[in-house]
Parts: structure tokens; C-alpha cells; sequence
């Protein structure tokens, strides 16, 4: 493992996830830094969606330390907490592989909806919003100026009176990445989020990513498959094949790295792989396979 | 074309060969079965006549369609009037243009013929008219709906505020008022449940009886009045929702149905068996009318306490007391009705709706799903305790009969019909539901058929319900002239 001279974000350490016979993620450990964007790259099913889960509190690790160096909060083992306390106190937000937007509500509604703890506490638990104090107009209001604030960075605002699900598809993408930040999170994981763009999109997205860290300087977590986005954005790869993590570093030692170029190009494996992904492989790793 | 006709034809035969065609009639002496193969031949012949013109208009062939139906239905329409304004013991004329001999069935064979020679018109007019265009139509109609609501719901209050001095008003149409009103409240009450938070409960009936009993032992037990039992009564149903609620919000859907079902009936049984307590299927007697601030509406009145009407000095009207009633379930459900609105606007109300969407989405934002489901289970709940103890000082008398799984399912039934979600769907539904049935209680059995064959209806052409179309909670661009997106 590369030492990361910045400061480390999120520290993986053993983390295994069995779902009975099946080992979806057997002893993985990485390290992702502060204001970086690290890449969890591998072929389908070899477990990266698992890793967010479990991140996220959706499944519980079978074996495994996760530990989220809050900048403000100090040191969060987060495999100890409930799903929803996750993003609730220790600021971990996340978009999902199959967009989960709140399809009959308003684009506006979607943001609005992701400060739901800060306007709760303002509006002390309903009682203060039922009788209408200012002090939750005054955090409703903060609160749509955030949402628009992000509507603004992803060009959705126009479009805010919208029923979410109305959105064509590459808005609602954009949308999630959205609502994820209203809830200024610490830590972003991103599941796919370039999935089914076409490359203006795609490209548009890679600036809302670099944006997000240099601005708003959070760490990211990015799954993703194609190889643009990763090579073109990523500070840190981490590489996962069948569960194991099989290559760790940046993208020039991750794209030299003999494993991965196996793991890709595989003799039998190839069907898993989209082909312009392998195509972009082969281009990268030069002359090294067939 | 004939085949799916002669199908159609055939079928009807078949279900009313035996159905219609023998009749056990009375006489002296025993019974006798009478024979009425005329109405199967009509009836018959009609199912095939009608399905032809069905697939025609299905083709786009609207024109032959409206010239053999509409006149049809302008000459049963004749007849039937004509019958219906003849005088008694006399036979009206045009009786060979009434197809069937119950003038029901004859109405709803008219209405059909309506419905085709409308959509026969409209057809010509418009050209066809596929599902989804009239899905899209509809929502257009909703969403109007919806803004005219903005305007029809200050007429339909005020409707409902001087409607017991309106001329009409006399002791039927008040006591169904106050029925349709109570079914209003109990509506939107589990709208907060299953329309926003989007938890089917099939057991709301449970939190409508809990308040019923809360009212009726205190006040029988302790003697204290409507207005002091009402706040406790709906801290109770609260209570039991929290109490329901903690161990089967966990649960999702249908799972999520049957196990309130479940609760629903056990409540029901509880009360019924647990005789030291609630005087089981017995039921509680005796229970007290509201008072209007103490003045109690009665024509005279112990001892040291004055009655409503010597009070204000006025002439006794038995009518008094069912119009303070009605105020009282009024004024109730529009608490109910304000609640929901304004909680709709606020984080739990959001969050609610949130839920309903997608729980996985609320977690991953931090919303706790068990605490903000319970909250909307536990205030749906409170709305039905408050019902429920207005529904036993109304009545006086309260047994679990009253609370059986078909209340439940009525009341659900109006939330669903009415468009999840929408308050002025749900006075819409319990009127037609609640409202109209007792209106046409001379009808018998033809009601809940009626009943029925209304609900498979809306269910067929608008599954979302009468008014599904949802107003955000919060704009970013003003009220009008903002594109909403493709609907
Ligand atoms: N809840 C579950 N129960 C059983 N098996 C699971 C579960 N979740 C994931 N798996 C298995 O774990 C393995 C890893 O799945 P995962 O979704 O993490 O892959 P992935 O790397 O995200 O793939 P993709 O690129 O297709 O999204 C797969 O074999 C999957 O079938
Ligand atoms: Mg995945």
C-alpha cells in the first residue's frame, strides 16, 4: 500500500462480507484521503457495491474495522452504527447504482427532503413548525437557498418545479449527486454515477466530481467502469476482483499493475468486461497483452 | 367481431339462463316456479348487440355506432321517464321500450348506453382515444381539479357550514351529513397513513374503537363530560398506535396489511371478551350527550342546570341537538383536514411522503424510517380516537359491532377512491360512497351492487383514484407559468 501524505478520510481494515456460502468481499483493506477522489474500480460483481453498503450501514461487515477520520467529529466506527446514523451523524452520503430518486416529488422537494435533521431540529420536532415560529421559515428558507445553490452547479434549475421521475435520465443522475450533497456530507461514495451518459454528460459530471473536492474539499468514493472518468479524475485507485482486492495505488502504478491487466483481460473472463473497456485497457497497458 | 360478441352473448346466457330465468313466486298453497325467458332472450341479444358496438368503437368505427345506440338510449331513456312520472297503478306508455321489467336494471342499461354514446361521440369528435390519452386527460382533469380546489373547497365549507338552515335541511339529511362528515374525518385521518407515509393499514378501525371505548368508559365510569374525555381519547388511540405500530413497522406492504388486519380484529376481539371491562358484546349504554359549554340539549334539565335552549331562550327543537352534532364533527375534521395540510409543509410531513417513495433513499439521507412511520401511524391514529369518541357520544350506545373489519375496509376504500394523497378526493369518495348509499337506501340491495360495480369502475379507468395529482410542498419559481414536465 502507497503511504497517502494527506490525511486519510476513511480507513478499511479487514473487511469481509459473507452472504452465507458466498464471499462477496474477503479481507480488503485501503485507505481514502481527504479531498481525494479514490476510485473503487473492478469487474461486475467483484464486490463494490457490497463495499458501500457496508460503508453505509446497509449491511452489517461479517469481519471488519471501519474507521471515518471526521474532521470535525474526531474517529467513527461506523460498522457499529445503524444504517440511517451513518448519514445522520457521521456525514456519509451516497448516490445508488439504480438511481433512487423520490420519483412523485419535486426536484426541489428531493433537496429539501435531504436537510431533513437540520430542519427538524428547527423546527423543534414539528411543534415549532406547526405554530410557525421564524426560526424554521428562516431554516425552511436557508434550506432552499442551499437547494438552489446545487441546482445551479447541476444545471437542474429550471427544472426544480419538476416531478423528479419526470426527469430525463441524465438529469436524475445529477439530481442524486445533488441531494447527496445537502446533506454536506464528509465522506461521498458514488455508485456508477456516469452509468448510461452519453459523453457530453459524462464529461459534465467529471467537473461537478472535481468541483465538489477542490471546493467543497470532501472526500469522494467513486465506483465506476468506465476507464475515462476513472484515469481522467481518480487521485487513488483501489482494484477489486472476486471479493480481494488485488491492486491499490495511483492511476499510473494501478494501470502498469500486471494483476489488474489479468483481472481485466483475463483468458476466460473477457464477457465481463464492456468492450470498449477492455479496448481502453489494452491502449493503456500497451503492448503487454493481445 | 361476432365471435367475441357471440362469446360475450353466450357467457350471459349462461349466467342468466338459471339466475333470471326461473323466479320462485308465492302462492297459496306453496311455490311455484315462474319462468321469465323473455328478459334472458333481452338480455341475451343485448350483450351481443352492445359488445358488437364495443369492438366497433374499439376499431375507430364510431359513426354506425352512434346511429344504432344513441337513439336506443334517447327511446329507453323516454320510457323510463314516462315510468317514472306515471301515476301509481298505471301502466305507462312506450312499456315495449323498457327492456327488463326491474326498473334497476333497466337504469343501469341506460347508463351504459350513455356512457357508449358519449364515447361514440367524442370518438368522432376527437378521434380515438387510447388509455394513456385518457390516463393523461384525467390528470389534466385532476390537476384542474386540484386548483379549482384552491376555490371549491371555500364553497364546499361554506356549503357545509350553513347547510343545517338550508331549506332542505331536515333530520334525514343531517344525520347523513354528520355520517359523511364522520367518514371524511376518519378518511383523512388514515390519509396521513396510507396516503402520505404510504403504510397500507388495514386495521385503522382498531384506533377509531380505541377512542370510541376511551370516551365511553370515562365518561360512564367517571362522569366527565365529551370535552374532557375528547383530548385523552385521542392520547389513547395515539398511544395504541405507538404500541401497534413499534413491532410491525419493520414490515413492509402487504406484510405490513395483513398484520394490522390482524391487529384490527384483535382489538375488536379483546373488547368483546373482556367483560369486566367493556361489558363484551353487550356494549356500553348510557354514555352522555355533548354539551354546548355545559348547556346540555334536552327540553328539561335538573335542577340547577340550565338547558341550551332555555338559555338562550329559544323554543325547544329535538333538531338542536343534531345540528350542534354536526358542528361538532365539522369543526373536528377540519382540524383533522388543517393538520394535514400544514404538516404536509413541514420535515415530518416531507419525510413522510419521502418514505412512501423510497425508505432505502430516506436512510441513506439519515431520516430514522421507524420514528417518522410511527409518527405518522400514531397521529393517523389520533384523528381516529377523536372520531371515535365522537361517533359513541353520538350515538349513546357503543358494542364492538360496530368495529368490524368492513369499517376498516370502507374507510380505505374512500382514501384509495379518492386519489391517495388528496384531501378534497377523500370528501369526493365519502360522499359518493358513504353519502349517496344512504340516499338511495330505497334501492336495497341494489346499493352495495351499486357499491361495487362503482369501485371496480374507478379502479378500471383510474387505478391512481379520482384525484391522484400531487401539489408540491414547496416551489422554487412561483405558483403558475412554470412547465411542470411532461405529465
Ligand atoms: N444481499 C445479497 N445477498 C446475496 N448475495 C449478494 C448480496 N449482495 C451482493 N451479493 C453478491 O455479492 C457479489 C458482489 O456484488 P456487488 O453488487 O457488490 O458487485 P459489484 O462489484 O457492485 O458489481 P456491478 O459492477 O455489477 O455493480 C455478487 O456475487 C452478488 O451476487
Ligand atoms: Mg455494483
Amino acid at each position: 500500500m502507497t503511504a497517502d501524505p494527506p490525511a486519510p478520510l476513511l480507513t478499511v481494515e479487514h473487511l469481509t462480507m459473507r452472504f452465507g456460502g458466498l464471499v462477496a468481499i474477503d479481507d480488503v483493506s485501503f485507505q481514502a484521503a481527504d479531498c481525494e477522489i479514490t476510485a473503487i474500480i473492478g469487474p461486475n460483481g467483484a464486490g463494490k457495491t457490497t463495499v458501500f453498503n457496508c460503508l453505509t450501514g446497509f449491511y452489517k461487515p461479517t469481519v471488519g474495522r471501519l474507521t471515518l477520520h471526521h474532521p470535525q467529529k474526531g474517529d467513527i466506527l461506523l460498522e457499529r452504527m445503524e444504517g440511517f446514523r451513518i448519514a445522520q451523524k457521521a456525514d456519509v452520503a451516497r448516490t445508488f447504482q439504480n438511481i433512487r430518486l423520490f420519483a412523485a416529488m419535486s426536484v426541489l422537494e428531493n433537496l429539501v427532503v435531504a436537510q431533513h435533521n437540520a430542519l427538524m431540529r428547527a423546527s423543534a420536532y414539528t411543534v415549532g413548525g406547526l405554530l410557525g415560529l421564524a426560526r424554521y421559515r428562516n431554516a425552511e428558507s436557508e434550506a432552499v437557498e442551499r437547494a438552489r445553490y446545487w441546482l445551479d452547479r447541476v444545471g437542474l434549475t429550471d427544472r426544480a418545479d419538476w416531478d423528479a421521475g419526470n426527469l430525463p435520465y441524465g438529469d436524475q443522475r445529477r439530481l442524486e449527486v445533488a441531494r447527496a450533497m445537502c446533506t454536506e456530507p464528509v465522506l461521498l461514495c458514488l455508485d456508477e454515477p456516469a452509468a448510461g451518459l452519453n459523453p457530453r454528460e459524462s464529461q459534465e459530471l467529471n467537473e461537478l466530481l472535481l468541483f465538489i473536492r477542490d471546493e467543497h474539499r470532501i472526500g469522494l468514493l467513486l465506483i465506476e467502469h468506465d476507464m475515462n472518468v476513472v484515469m481522467g479524475i481518480s487521485d487513488h485507485i483501489v482494484v477489486l476482483d472476486y471479493g480481494r482486492l488485488i491492486s491499490d495505488g495511483t492511476p499510473e502504478e494501478v494501470r502498469a499493475d500486471p494483476a489488474v491487466i489479468r483481472a481485466y483481460l483475463g483468458e476466460e473472463e473477457d464477457e465481463d468486461l464492456p468492450p470498449e473497456v477492455a479496448r481502453d485497457l489494452a491502449q493503456q497497458a500497451g503492448p503487454a497483452e493481445g | 367481431m361476432f365471435k367475441e360478441a357471440g362469446l360475450t352473448a353466450l357467457v350471459v346466457f349462461g349466467l342468466t339462463f338459471g339466475l333470471v330465468g326461473f323466479k320462485t313466486h308465492d302462492v297459496p298453497g306453496g311455490l311455484t316456479i315462474l319462468t321469465r325467458f323473455d328478459q334472458v332472450a333481452m338480455a341475451t341479444v343485448l350483450a351481443f348487440v352492445g359488445r358488437i358496438a364495443q369492438v366497433m368503437l374499439r376499431e375507430g368505427r364510431a359513426k354506425p355506432v352512434l346511429a344504432a345506440v344513441g337513439p336506443f338510449t334517447l327511446l329507453v331513456l323516454t320510457a323510463l321517464l314516462l315510468d317514472a312520472f306515471a301515476a301509481p297503478d298505471t301502466v305507462a306508455p312506450m312499456a315495449w321500450a323498457r327492456p327488463f321489467t326491474s326498473p334497476v336494471v333497466n337504469w343501469i342499461v341506460l347508463i351504459i348506453a350513455t356512457i357508449m354514446t358519449g364515447r361514440a361521440a367524442w370518438a368522432l369528435r376527437h378521434g380515438l382515444a387510447g388509455a394513456a390519452d385518457r390516463e393523461a386527460a384525467m390528470d389534466r382533469v385532476g390537476a384542474k381539479v386540484q386548483q379549482a380546489a384552491r376555490y371549491l373547497g371555500p364553497v364546499l365549507l361554506a356549503v357545509a357550514i350553513i347547510l343545517p338552515f338550508l331549506p332542505i335541511a331536515d333530520r334525514r339529511l343531517l344525520d347523513i351529513a354528520i355520517l359523511v362528515v364522520t367518514y371524511i374525518m376518519l378518511g383523512w385521518g388514515l390519509n396521513i397513513v396510507v396516503g402520505l407515509a404510504g403504510l397500507l393499514d388495514l386495521g385503522y378501525v382498531a384506533f377509531y374503537a380505541v377512542g370510541a371505548y376511551s370516551f365511553a368508559l370515562l365518561a360512564t365510569n367517571f362522569d366527565l363530560g365529551f370535552w374532557i374525555c375528547l383530548p385523552f381519547a385521542g392520547v389513547m388511540a395515539a398511544t395504541a398506535g405507538v404500541l401497534l405500530g413499534f413491532p410491525v413497522l419493520r414490515l413492509r406492504g402487504d406484510y405490513l396489511a395483513i398484520v394490522t388486519l390482524g391487529f384490527g380484529e384483535m382489538i375488536r376481539i379483546i373488547l368483546l371478551n373482556w367483560y369486566e371491562f367493556t361489558n363484551g358484546p353487550d356494549g356500553i349504554s348510557g354514555i352522555p350527550r355533548p354539551s354546548f359549554f355545559g348547556l346540555p340539549f334536552k327540553r328539561s334539565a335538573p335542577e340547577g342546570v340550565e338547558t341550551f335552549h332555555g338559555f338562550f331562550d329559544l323554543t325547544y327543537s329535538p333538531l338542536d341537538r343534531i345540528i350542534f352534532l354536526y358542528y361538532v364533527i365539522l369543526v373536528l375534521a377540519l382540524i383533522t383536514n388543517l393538520f394535514t395540510l400544514r404538516i404536509r409543509k413541514l420535515p415530518v410531513g416531507r419525510a413522510w411522503e419521502a418514505l412512501r417513495e423510497d425508505e432505502i433513499a430516506c436512510r441513506s439521507l439519515g431520516i430514522n424510517p421507524t420514528n417518522t412511520k410511527l409518527t405518522a401511524f400514531s397521529i393517523g391514529a389520533m384523528f381516529g380516537g377523536f372520531a371515535g369518541s365522537f361517533f359513541a357520544t353520538r350515538q349513546g350506545f357503543i358494542s364492538p359491532e360496530s368495529f368490524t373489519f368492513i369499517e376498516s375496509a370502507v374507510i380505505l376504500s374512500i382514501v384509495v377512491l379518492g386519489g391517495m394523497g388528496s384531501q378534497i378526493g377523500v370528501v369526493l369518495a365519502a360522499v359518493l360512497l358513504i353519502g349517496l348509499p344512504e340516499f338511495f337506501r330505497e334501492l336495497q340491495q341494489y346499493r352495495m351492487l351499486a357499491f361495487g360495480g362503482a369501485m371496480v369502475l374507478i379502479m378500471v379507468w383510474r387505478p391512481a383514484g379520482l384525484l391522484a395529482h400531487r401539489d408540491p410542498t414547496i416551489r422554487l419559481h412561483g405558483g403558475k407559468g412554470v412547465r411542470e414536465g411532461p405529465t
